[in-house]
């Protein structure tokens, strides 16, 4: 189907057609001042997939502004395709992460892949060769049969893609909530490295430039994706399907393999951006403005791969696997050639002009000439209102929840088979993780670790969220959103160095949900100050809701550190018996958000766990430090179900048992989750120079040579005693379990 | 002696492969693109894993009709060593010098695991550094690895010994739990697992050197004798 009778600019005025777009009133005013006429189909079509809320932030700038960008190591922050931050010795590291959420809502498994496939893009547009994949999903809780559909078809999506197309799927996260049963979330990292001089930017200089196609034929896929990612999900979003594009990670493979060597042996390459949301409108809108030139394109020229494709399709495709970059006049073959080599089209479609305009053209006629700054810059910015939900002060003022555990053992096998903590290995067994063999710790320790060849150097990294924490107070949960991810650095032997973050929240629009998105932002802005991890990109997701419910606010944190040195690197596994066991930090009765409380009551209420940034901060230099020194043997974060739960994961590889004491009350010691704790291991002759140098580090048992957990209680005597087999079986049984049972 | 690293459009484990024969073999090693049509300068072939044309058709299927392959039929006929691993192993069955066939694995998932395989037959060009009956620790990485061949065939694997490596714990549904066979000559080896994965203690196995160091050593030894 074809828009052969495209309505003209004075219908599209009078019977509103710009509000199906996403426009509103005001917004279709402004776009008539700016460019002094009614705008026709295709000018409509431009404005109205811009000043989405995909592409121009129009909702969340003001909050956004809050992060902090800048740092010593940072080489590029925000507002390129991902953020650049130096790792010494010429090369930097390229991270970016980014949401499919609404695609992967209704084509799961097309939706996950193409995720996949525009952040590796982001990647590789900057120059750098992608070299690690994560990925953070939540989906509802694992008992409808569409959940697990939904589940199934995502991770088969997004190991469709990454294991075709190359690149090591290393870790990530997954957790199961009621709150995202309509609208799961998955978002897509990706890690590139570069050297210095590779860098690219997305610029459209010098008058006369050629605008070259590259990559994939355009089709009638993805039509305004960008503005459906723009509203609530509702009962009729399935009719949406044509709005989610399909994924080639064949061609994707290509594309990049030429790009790269493009980047690299061709000094007339100007600039190359990804066509992905808004495809060809932003990569040429957004190229020329950056550049403060305008691009003249002529629309016959685009490869099609569909006929009588009208201009206003060809703007708004989303077609995957495509690139516009800007070359020298004169010098296009180059870029020919090399786009030969690997199979693919590179075909000049315009050019660079001096008037700041799109112009475009189209069987010999203008059929749309706007402003890029217009498109790329100008969007209205809202001041959304902001208002304390009701439910936050009557959790601030709820009476603490305590838990009753009668049978501390069955408790700690109930939290191990709980899906948001039981093993990920279901979903980490069908990643080719290993691909390009640099995966020093592979998913499932606190962090991957991915070596830099021909270095002593890695990279580790790491996606979090609590987003139950989040829910319960944005404030202090993003705090501990940001956090975790550097402590789970810290515990892989890394330095963290900075963040990207992907924030999921429902619709801004409400108050009460811009308030959780401003309160979070607040939260992890002091984190990020105060850890010295600066924000150098993300994403933003709004509307997450479905028939009028909102997901968590859910602002996951991709976290990317430097571990200098290869032996540096620490997994959470026990080592060796006679090993020391240490928790650093200790223990309140905090039980609000905590997976016990889900587990017990069905629900989460109450205070979120506090946390003290200063104590944070002092406790992962000091524990860094003593990992650098080389005096730690095992170090994992405690999180989801406590230090029971964090003893069990540190011997889930059956190398060793534990045998540990605990103090105080014992269903605090066990399950509580107060934030800023480790569980270290150090051979006893390193004991006296670890403890000097983490002064907040208890002494609480040691590493056994019998593969069994065996807790004490000081006054109370033994607690619980598990074997490895038993622990093992609830924690790695429960999602294979959980999806093959009849909902 | 110096190895040929067949690139076909969707290779991927072209550049663990070169690494592993290169930096941690210590042979030499380079890039050969699939459009190639002489081979000659080269003493082995290595055909990489990966999604070669991505595994549109079949796995395997259109690569088996570039340039190069023909190249590889002739290396192959000369005695050469050739090793497929993976979408390798597919490529060299679609060409026909290995005989059987590729089927989704039976989970009908892709699996990435490393896997305990018994070494079958410890006296071919590609396993002589290995003891008889030894296990060794090499990772998989497939969605199409379930092997299959008819009766005839599978008996006649058994008895020249041409089943060189067998899974300790059958992941993917293989017939007789093949990992990996060689063709008559015993020049010509297709296996599932990844040995250029398993060549450093760092990433967690280097039971993947001995393979590459017993082909050295037996062209090492041809060559003395024929020089």
């Amino acid at each position: 189907m074809s828009y052969l009778h495209e309505p003209t600019a004075e219908q599209i005025q009078e019977k509103k057609l710009y509000r199906e777009m996403g426009l509103n009133d005001d917004e279709f005013e402004l776009v008539q001042s700016i460019i002094g006429r009614l705008p026709n189909w295709t000018e409509t079509g431009l404005f109205s997939v811009m000043w989405s809320e995909h592409c121009s932030y129009k909702n969340s700038k003001p909050v956004l502004r809050k992060f902090p960008v800048e740092g010593e190591r940072v080489l590029q922050g925000p507002g390129e395709g991902a953020g650049v931050v130096d790792i010494g010795d010429g090369q930097a590291v390229v991270f970016k992460i980014e949401s499919h959420n609404h695609p992967s809502a209704i084509e799961p498994y097309q939706g996950a892949a193409t995720g996949v496939g525009g952040i590796i893009r982001d990647i590789f547009s900057m120059g750098a060769r992608p070299v690690a994949l994560l990925n953070s999903l939540r989906f509802g809780e694992l008992t409808s049969s569409r959940v697990k559909y939904l589940f199934e078809e995502v991770v088969a999506g997004i190991a469709g893609y990454g294991n075709c197309i190359g690149i090591p799927t290393v870790g990530g996260e997954v957790q199961f909530d009621a709150s995202y049963d309509g609208n799961p979330l998955v978002n897509a990292m990706c890690v590139g490295l570069i050297d210095h001089k590779d860098i690219q930017k997305g610029q459209a200089k010098g008058a006369g430039n050629s605008v070259m196609y590259v990559g994939a034929r355009t089709g009638r896929d993805g039509i305004h994706g960008a503005t459906f990612a723009s509203e609530e999900l509702t009962e009729a979003s399935e009719e949406k399907r044509p709005a989610v594009q399909v994924g080639d990670p064949f061609m994707e493979k290509l594309l990049l393999e030429a790009c790269l060597e493009l980047i690299q042996n061709c000094d007339a390459l100007v600039g190359i951006q990804d066509m992905g949301a808004a495809g060809l409108t932003s990569s040429s809108a957004e190229m020329a403005s950056k550049a403060g030139m305008g691009i003249e394109m002529n629309l016959d020229l685009v490869p099609q791969r569909e006929l009588h494709m009208t201009a206003y399709e060809m703007m708004l495709s989303e077609s995957q696997e495509r690139m516009l970059i800007v070359m020298e006049k004169g010098r296009e073959q180059e870029a020919v050639e090399i786009f030969e080599k690997w199979g693919l089209e590179a075909v000049v479609v315009g050019k660079v002009i001096e008037e700041k305009q799109l112009r475009l053209l189209h069987h010999g006629e203008v059929v749309a000439e706007v402003p890029v700054d217009a498109l790329a810059e100008e969007a209205p910015v809202y001041n959304k209102p902001s208002k304390e939900p009701a439910y936050f002060s009557q959790f601030q003022n709820e009476e603490a929840f305590v838990p009753n555990v009668e049978n501390k053992k069955e408790t700690l096998l109930q939290l191990l088979s709980q899906p948001t903590i039981a093993s990920k290995s279901w979903v980490f067994d069908q990643y080719d993780y290993m691909v390009r063999t640099n995966t020093v710790v592979p998913p499932g320790s606190d962090a991957a670790v991915i070596r830099i060849r021909e270095t002593d150097k890695a990279l580790a990294m790491t996606t979090d969220c609590n987003s139950r924490y989040l829910y319960l107070d944005p404030e202090t949960g993003g705090k501990i959103a940001v956090a975790e991810a550097a402590r789970n650095l810290v515990c892989s032997g890394a330095e963290p160095l900075a963040i990207t973050d992907c924030l999921n929240y429902g619709n801004p629009e409400k108050p009460e949900i811009f308030w959780q998105l401003e309160k979070s932002v607040d939260g992890m802005s002091d984190a990020c100050r105060t850890l010295n991890t600066p924000v150098i990109g993300g994403n933003v997701s709004l509307y997450n809701e479905t028939n009028g419910v909102a997901v968590y606010p859910t602002p996951v944190i991709g976290m990317v550190g430097l571990v200098h040195h290869l032996d540096h690197i620490t997994t959470q596994y026990f080592k060796a018996p006679g090993d020391l066991i240490y928790v650093i930090g200790d223990t309140r009765p905090e039980f609000g958000g905590s997976e016990l409380q889900k587990m017990q009551l069905g629900k989460i209420s109450g205070k979120a766990p506090e946390l003290s940034l200063e104590t944070e901060t002092k406790r992962q230099k000091q524990l860094l430090e003593a990992i650098q020194t080389g005096l730690v043997e095992s170090a994992h974060d405690v999180a989801e179900g406590g230090l029971s739960v964090a003893l069990a994961e540190s011997m889930m590889n059956g190398a060793a048992g534990a045998s540990v004491e605990v103090k105080g009350d014992t269903v605090s010691a066990l399950y509580s989750e107060t934030q800023s704790r480790f569980l270290v291991s150090v051979k006893p002759e390193n004991a006296k120079a670890f403890e000097a140098m983490n002064e907040d580090a208890k002494q609480i048992g040691f590493v056994t040579d019998t593969a069994v957990l065996r807790i004490d209680h000081e006054t109370e005597g033994e607690v619980l005693a598990a074997t490895h087999e038993e622990l093992h079986s609830a924690w790695k049984g429960a999602i294979p379990c959980l999806l093959t049972s009849k909902a | 002696m110096k190895f040929a690293v067949i690139v076909f459009p969707g290779s991927n484990c072209d550049v663990d492969m070169l690494h592993a024969v290169k930096d941690e073999l210590g042979a030499e090693a380079e890039y050969v693109w699939h459009d190639e049509s002489n081979l000659d300068r080269f003493d082995g072939i290595l055909l990489p894993g990966g999604f070669s044309y991505g595994d549109y058709l079949r796995t395997g299927a259109i690569a088996q009709f570039s340039n190069v392959m023909d190249e590889v039929k002739k290396a192959a006929e000369a005695g050469k060593p050739v090793l497929g691993v993976c979408n390798g192993f597919q490529i060299l069955l679609e060409t026909g010098l290995l005989p059987g066939a590729m089927r989704r694995n039976k989970s009908l998932k892709f699996i990435c695991k490393p896997e305990t395989l018994q070494v079958v037959n410890a006296e071919t060009m590609f396993s002589s550094a290995y003891e008889q009956g030894e296990e060794i620790t090499i990772p998989i990485a497939h969605g199409e690895g379930n092997y299959y061949c008819d009766e005839d065939t599978l008996k006649q694997l058994e008895e020249e010994k041409r089943i060189i490596f067998r899974y300790k714990n059958n992941p993917n549904g293989s017939i007789s739990d093949i990992a990996g066979i060689l063709n008559e000559k015993g020049n010509v080896l297709g296996m599932m697992p990844h040995p250029e994965r398993a060549v450093s203690d760092l990433l967690g196995s280097a039971d993947g050197l001995k393979l590459f160091q017993s082909i050295v050593k037996s062209w090492r030894e041809n060559h003395v004798l024929s020089s």
